[in-house]
């Protein structure tokens, strides 16, 4: 049977969990966002020396676990005494800097692949039309690349959202009491493993759709000259 | 010494962190393919139940999962055992590890092999009844050689997660290449060196599987003309 009175007594430990979880996304993904705009303009550069450093630390990170990424470091940064004796050090010695470098580091990868994409989609007449306008290369990214690559990667986009969301119970392993360490804490204490994680299940499941609709809405606003017509409209 | 004289034990790691994988992937395969057969059955109960399996499993992070059905397993598993008057069962981590992550990731797998018999033109199975072949010869001489290419790059990727996912299996006290990481940094206080050798031979599985992934699907994809623009 289901302890519910357990369930009504852990609910503010929850709700707390839940908040630093978001703010752990949020920090997170919108650090991802800044850096992987210009890291993809890169990685589509037909300069090798641009376009090789950015593949190699995507793939690095793609190829490696977070957990791995992030124990590197929060527990091994530590083994470099240069390190712990410079100012940076309590930065580097605190799990939510760190959870924040790893989350941030890792989504960068991903996202910019995503958007490096959504760049080599762009239509080849758009751009040459740019440039017989004779804009510059910044104007060109700014008002005609950009706009329409991260239009196009927004679903793609929305997963990795949801990707990262899901990420931040990783920060759990490193005292950071977001919902899965609360779920774990409330386990450890009452060992009722449906109750403690169950719980914790149906928060990340809501949160999950509500990021999956929040997407959609924004794809409906923002994609809404893709939408195939509904009626054909007879030719005068 | 060369880590410390750890690198042994690290090894071993890899091998236990290669043979989860490879146990987790058999059973996501299997989860896989029962509920691709599940979603395209044309039996609506079955579909729900596939429905359902697959957008749960997707909503939730795989950490909660593993953690939910490794305790609550526990949990379940002695329930029964003390209903049918056994003693008491520890589980085997290494069985409810793989078998958690298999079902982890057959619901991903599901929807892999769902497209990949969907890519099959329907003209070939009708064509395959109309010789007059069982449902099981249709299935195995049209159906599966023609899925394995179309499955292929959704397959690739989810292995690589996959690999990358058994590292969470250190938290439940797996002993693979994490914990065997964890250990010797623990003991050596040189942590960054062995997570980072561990990191790069994490990196050499996943470069290695997409180069034996890639050549197996230029090999099933023979005689497939590619279209040129």
């Amino acid at each position: 049977m289901i302890d519910w009175a357990l369930i009504a007594e852990s609910w503010p430990l929850y709700l707390n969990g839940l908040k630093v979880s978001l703010i752990l996304m949020a920090i997170s993904v919108s650090a991802s966002f800044l850096l992987s705009v210009p890291l993809a303009i890169a990685r589509v550069s037909p300069n090798p020396w641009l376009s090789k450093p950015v593949f190699l630390y995507t793939y690095v990170i793609r190829g490696t676990p977070l957990l791995v990424q992030l124990y590197m470091i929060y527990f091994g940064l530590a083994q470099f005494e240069w390190l712990r004796e410079s100012i940076a050090w309590p930065l580097f010695r605190n799990a939510w800097f760190c959870a924040w470098l790893a989350f941030a580091l890792n989504s960068t990868a991903y996202t910019t692949e995503i958007l490096a994409g959504a760049l080599r989609q762009t239509p080849s007449g758009e751009l040459e039309a740019a440039r017989s306008l004779g804009m510059s290369t910044a104007t060109i990214y700014g008002r005609i690349l950009l706009p329409s690559a991260i239009r196009r990667a927004l679903p793609q986009y929305g997963n990795e959202l949801v990707m990262v969301m899901h990420a931040t119970s990783i920060a759990s392993a490193v005292t950071i009491v977001e919902l899965t360490r609360t779920a774990r804490d409330v386990y450890y204490n009452h060992l009722a493993p449906f109750e403690a994680f169950g719980l914790v299940a149906v928060f990340y499941f809501v949160i999950t759709f509500a990021l999956v609709g929040l997407v959609k809405l924004l794809e409906g606003r923002f994609l809404r000259h893709l939408r195939p017509m509904s009626v054909p409209s007879k030719a005068a | 010494m060369f880590l410390h004289g750890y690198f042994p034990a690290i090894l071993e790691g890899l091998r236990s962190t290669l043979l989860i994988s490879a146990a987790s992937l058999s059973i996501a395969c299997l989860f896989g393919l029962i509920g691709a057969g599940a979603k395209l059955s044309g039996s609506r109960m079955a579909a729900l139940a596939a429905d359902v399996y697959t957008t749960l499993i997707r909503g939730l992070p795989e950490l909660v999962l593993l953690l939910l059905i490794f305790y609550g397993g526990q949990i379940m598993v002695n329930a029964l055992a003390d209903k049918a008057g056994l003693g008491y069962f520890d589980i085997n981590p290494f069985l409810a590890g793989t078998l958690t992550l298999g079902f982890i990731f057959g619901a991903y797998l599901t929807e892999t092999f769902r497209g990949a018999i969907l890519a099959i033109p329907r003209g070939q199975m009708e064509a395959g009844k109309a010789y007059g072949m069982s449902r099981g010869q249709v299935l195995r001489r049209i159906i599966l050689p023609q899925m394995v290419r179309h499955a292929i790059p959704g397959f690739t990727n989810n292995w690589l997660v996959m690999i990358k996912a058994t590292a969470l299996l250190s938290i439940i006290g797996l002993d693979d290449m994490v914990h065997r990481a964890n250990l010797a940094s623990a003991a050596t206080r040189a942590p960054f060196t062995f997570y980072a050798t561990i990191a790069g031979l994490y990196l050499a599985v996943t470069t290695i599987s997409i180069l034996l992934l890639g050549w197996l699907e230029r090999r099933f994809s023979l005689g497939v003309r590619k279209v040129e623009f």
